[in-house]
Order: C-alpha cells, then sequence, then structure tokens
C-alpha cells in the first residue's frame, strides 16, 4: 500500500489528490496545510473583502470531500523538514510523518520590496482569506488605501476597496498596469477602466518611503513615492506578486532553479518527490522550457499529472503557460501565452485588431505559422479556440486572418482541421 | 466523455436555429416556447449556438471531454465533471464570472449569463430522455451517440 503525502492544500494539491484516487483507492492519502481552512478559491478572496461571498461559498470542494475521497486532512500544520533518505517529513506539531510519494504543493510568499520605514509599519499582502481577514478587520469608513503593485493581485484587491468606498491609489513599477499579462495598448485600455473607476494609478514609480506614527504606534498615515508625491492613506497593501517557497527543500538534494524544478512527469531531481503549482518551475508549451507561472489553473493541470505520476500512471505534462482572464473593473480580458514579444525580434508576427467604439482589441502573436499568444479585450466567447491552436500547435498561416474576425468560430478552421476538432 | 454525447454533423445543419429555440425554451422558467421568449425577463439562454458561414452552419454545443479543461482551469471549483454521468456542470452558486474556462475552451461553446455574471452550459439535459436540441432537430444534424466504453 502507497503511502502518498502532499503538502499544499491548494489547486496543486487537490488536483494531485483527485489524479491519484482516480487510479489508486487503497494507499494512504494524506494532506498537510500551514493553512487552517479546507481548500478555497484563493482568488475569490477579493470577493470576500468586498464582502459579496462568505467563507462557506468559498469552499473549493464540497463538504465531506476528503473524507468521500479517503483524505487525512491536516490542517494549520506547517512542513519543517524532508527526509529524503528516509522518506519522511517533519510537522511543525513534532510529528514525523512516512511517505512513498511526497508532493510539495506548499506555493508561494508575497514578495515584499524593500521600503524605508516598512518594517516599522504595518502593512497587508493579499494572498491568503487570512491576509483578507487581516486586512476586513483593519478597514474603517474613513480607511484610504495605497496599494504597491499593478499585476492581478493588486488590481483584484483595489477593485474589492473600491466597491467599499475606500479610495484607493495603485503605485507600480513598470510603465503599465498588468505588465506580465498585457502589452501595452491593452494595458492603457486596462488602465482607463481602472482610473474611470476612482482609482488613482502611478505607473513607473515606486513607494520610496512609508510615513507613520511609528515609534509611537505602528498605523501608517502615507507614502511618499521616488518621485517625491506623498500619498495620504492609513492602509498600505502590498501585491507585487509570489517566489516559490523553495526553503522547504533547503538542506536536500532536491533540485532549484527559480522554483523546485520538475520534469515532463512533475518529479523532482529526489526520487519519489513531486511538486507542481506556484512553488515548481514546470513545463511551458509556448517556450518549449520550464518557467514559474504561478496560476491557479497551471497549479490544477499540474497537480492531476504529478497525482497520476505518483499512482503509477506514467503520464508527460503537455505544459502550462501563462493564461488569465481579467474581469475586474468591468473589463473582459484575456490574454495567454508570449503577448508582448521582444521588439526588434523578427521571428514573431502580430496581427492585430481594435475596435475602439465596441471596446474591442485583439492580438494573435504567431512564430513559424503557428500561435504563440493572444490577447482578446471585449470580445472573448470564442477566445478559447484561439487558446486551442496556441495548445496544439497547429500550423495556422493559412487561416490566421480569420481568427481576428468577428465571426471566429470552429468553421473558421479549415475543414480538414475542424473535422479533427470535432471528435477529439 | 459522458456516456452519450451530442454528434453535430455540419453536412447536415440547415442553419434554421431551431435547436437554439428549443434549448433555450428548455431552460427558461416555463418551458412554454411563447411565455419563454415574449414574458420571460430576463430571457433565458440557449446554451447551443449555430455558426454561420454560409452555406456552412454548424451546431455547437459543450462536449463534455475526457480531459475537460474548463474543470480544470476553474478557480472557483463551480465547473465540475459527475464521475457517474460524465456530464459537465457549472454550480451559478459558486461561478464568480472570470470566464477562465471560457478562455481554454476549444469548442466556444460556454456561455456568459451577463446578467447573473456567471457562466451557463449545456447540461445534455440530464432530466430528459433526449436533449431538447436533439429532439428538434429536422435534419439530424446533432443526434445522440453512446460513448464508446
Amino acid at each position: 500500500m502507497t503511502r502518498y503525502v502532499i503538502v499544499g492544500n491548494s489547486a496543486g494539491g487537490v488536483g494531485a489528490a483527485e489524479a491519484i484516487r482516480q487510479v489508486d483507492r487503497r494507499g494512504s492519502l494524506t494532506i498537510v496545510s500551514e493553512e487552517p481552512y479546507p481548500a478555497y478559491s484563493r482568488p475569490l478572496i477579493a470577493r470576500y473583502l468586498s464582502r459579496e461571498t462568505s467563507e462557506e461559498r468559498m469552499a473549493y470542494r464540497p463538504a465531506g470531500y476528503y473524507q468521500a475521497l479517503g483524505i487525512d486532512l491536516v490542517l494549520g500544520t506547517a512542513l519543517q523538514g524532508i527526509d529524503t533518505a528516509g522518506r519522511t517529513i517533519r510537522l511543525s506539531d513534532g510529528r514525523t510523518l512516512p511517505w512513498d510519494r511526497l508532493l510539495l504543493a506548499v506555493g508561494g510568499t508575497p514578495i515584499v520590496p524593500p521600503m524605508e520605514g516598512l518594517a516599522e509599519h504595518e502593512y497587508f499582502t493579499f494572498t491568503t482569506l487570512a491576509d483578507a481577514k487581516r486586512l476586513a478587520a483593519h478597514l474603517s469608513p474613513q480607511s484610504r488605501a495605497v496599494v504597491v503593485g499593478g499585476g492581478l493581485i493588486g488590481i483584484s484587491v483595489a477593485e474589492a476597496l473600491v466597491k467599499l468606498g475606500v479610495p484607493v491609489a495603485i503605485v507600480e513599477l513598470a510603465p503599465q498596469v498588468l505588465g506580465r499579462a498585457l502589452d501595452a495598448r491593452a494595458g492603457e485600455i486596462a488602465r482607463r477602466a481602472i482610473e474611470q473607476a476612482g482609482v488613482e494609478v502611478y505607473t513607473g514609480r515606486t513607494v520610496a518611503r512609508v510615513v507613520g506614527r511609528a515609534p509611537e504606534s505602528r498605523a501608517v498615515t502615507g507614502v511618499v513615492l521616488d518621485d517625491g508625491r506623498e500619498l495620504a492613506c492609513d492602509t498600505l497593501i502590498v501585491a507585487v506578486g509570489v517566489r516559490p517557497k523553495v526553503e522547504v527543500v533547503a538542506g536536500t538534494e532536491v533540485a532549484v532553479g527559480r522554483g523546485i524544478v520538475v520534469d515532463r512527469r512533475m518529479a523532482t531531481s529526489v526520487p519519489g518527490i513531486y511538486a507542481c503549482g506556484d512553488v515548481a518551475e514546470a513545463y511551458d508549451f509556448v517556450l518549449g522550457t520550464n518557467r514559474l507561472t504561478p496560476i491557479w489553473p497551471n497549479a490544477y493541470l499540474g497537480g492531476r499529472i504529478a497525482g497520476r505520476n505518483m499512482a503509477g500512471r506514467a503520464t508527460v505534462y503537455e505544459g502550462g503557460t501563462a493564461m488569465n482572464s481579467l474581469h475586474s473593473f468591468g473589463l473582459s480580458m484575456m490574454s495567454a501565452g508570449t503577448v508582448d514579444p521582444p521588439p526588434g525580434d523578427a521571428s514573431y508576427e502580430m496581427l492585430t485588431c481594435e475596435d475602439a467604439r465596441r471596446g474591442i482589441y485583439k492580438k494573435i502573436v504567431l512564430q513559424e505559422g503557428r500561435v504563440v499568444g493572444m490577447i482578446f479585450c471585449g470580445a472573448i466567447d470564442r477566445a478559447g479556440i484561439v487558446f486551442g491552436l496556441m495548445r496544439s500547435g497547429v500550423p495556422v498561416d493559412a487561416f490566421k486572418q480569420r481568427l481576428l474576425a468577428d465571426d471566429l468560430g470552429l468553421l473558421s478552421l479549415p475543414a480538414d482541421l475542424r473535422q479533427q476538432w470535432m471528435q477529439r | 466523455m459522458s456516456r452519450i454525447r451530442i454528434v453535430s454533423r455540419e453536412a447536415a445543419c440547415i442553419g434554421c436555429h431551431l435547436c437554439e429555440v428549443h434549448c433555450l425554451v428548455e431552460h427558461s422558467r416555463s418551458r412554454h416556447i411563447l411565455k419563454a421568449f415574449k414574458r420571460e425577463k430576463p430571457r433565458a439562454l440557449a446554451r447551443v449556438h449555430v455558426e454561420e458561414d454560409l452555406p456552412a452552419t454548424l451546431a455547437v454545443q459543450c462536449h463534455h471531454c475526457d480531459e475537460p479543461m474548463c474543470v480544470y482551469a476553474c478557480l472557483t471549483g463551480a465547473m465540475q465533471k459527475d464521475a457517474e454521468t460524465g456530464i459537465v456542470t457549472s454550480d451559478p452558486e459558486r461561478c464568480m464570472g472570470c470566464w477562465t474556462c471560457i478562455m481554454v475552451c476549444p469548442y466556444g461553446a460556454l456561455v456568459r449569463d451577463e446578467v447573473r455574471g456567471v457562466v451557463v452550459k449545456c447540461d445534455l439535459c440530464h432530466h430528459l430522455v433526449t436533449p431538447a436540441c436533439v429532439a428538434h432537430c429536422p435534419n439530424q444534424a446533432l443526434t445522440l451517440a453512446e460513448a464508446e466504453p
């Protein structure tokens, strides 16, 4: 009987557990999580903050789920060490757990860039339900907030604050918002929507100094940007992204690059140990190489492949890539793959179309006649067909112009390709 | 794959859109064609659509895939594939309207309910013997097939 241990109880851990149980109903399966809750939808913490959902409704899986899958759930307990030779892990409650197959789905830690005065003052991050609860408890009707970071997390928390009537300013180091997901044009469209909601957006700026009541108290009264501008606030949120929690493998032989390096079976360099999700540096089918893509769908997809391999069904990860669907501030924008290739690289071909009146902007990036990136703003209903072309790597030169047309559909594909597509 | 699946044949499709009409009616509150179109507000949504690139037309709905990307990518767990029936469903109580499923569906088969801010989709009319779109297709462009074992 195989003993499976999964550390991490979010998308990656759940994906692996479900895959393991599809193959092996008998082995023991333990999920260990630092967090005190059953799996919840992390992307919903913004809706929790804006009081549009409740903790109960955030459950990622229904009640009774762990029992039904025969999972021993150990909550509020951290991983403290891995013995790769003895095949055990040490937990913060003092226990030692033996494993035959170990999955590290421990996620990331919020990145907090250095800012003068930050350490002396209270600030918030925004990646867990506990973060959202702490922030909710802090806010008052008089609150004013500064969000450091104009990426997906920063924008989702800014939207929640706007819904609560809290004035918000976003400070972003890059020249545009959502720089990792969007190109300059789409970033401009997003910025306009964010500003129309009353949010102040400062791009190309950083917070140089945090001002507050230290040492008397940790209360923040404002920030000073690197151009000297002062923004008054009582709430400072740092949302610039996450870095993989690679420290969990410190002192072991598990290979680490920017994250824990895994092969196409989601296996680490140490036999029996697998990794997925935000902590893992896994295969990207667009780049054809490993990279970090700390997003929810890839955590589940990678976890699923890890689980199958852990249970003995050799399965190759087809890979994930950067992909995001942005729905904040009334926007409907999707982006995936390489949306902003290096300028001057002639190997890329860009197709774009824009209809500002209808709020539509579309871009498809091709390389060697194949789709490697896409942005769909305002007209998203059939974007999945282009995403499918990107995933399958089909040559699209013969019909590429049709992919930007209003009537994009399966009939945009050549008949022989469509036939294969429909029969999958 | 679900135990049954809908096969859509472009060569037989006459572009009448009756599948859309009857899908909408079946998913309306009254299930009455006139009331569904004339009285119910908001109007129910069809979960099948007919693509047109004349003379070609093609009805498209969820394929209830074996490897459902929409289920894997769902940020909230609203999108699930039933282990028994194989039917892929989205729970409107848990859907947050992020449209991630739409981004990864290779058929473009998911439908945005913009009033409720949730995704709606083909449920294979699992309360009926024959899905409404299949039952009302006048030229058998939509047929039912048993999935291979």
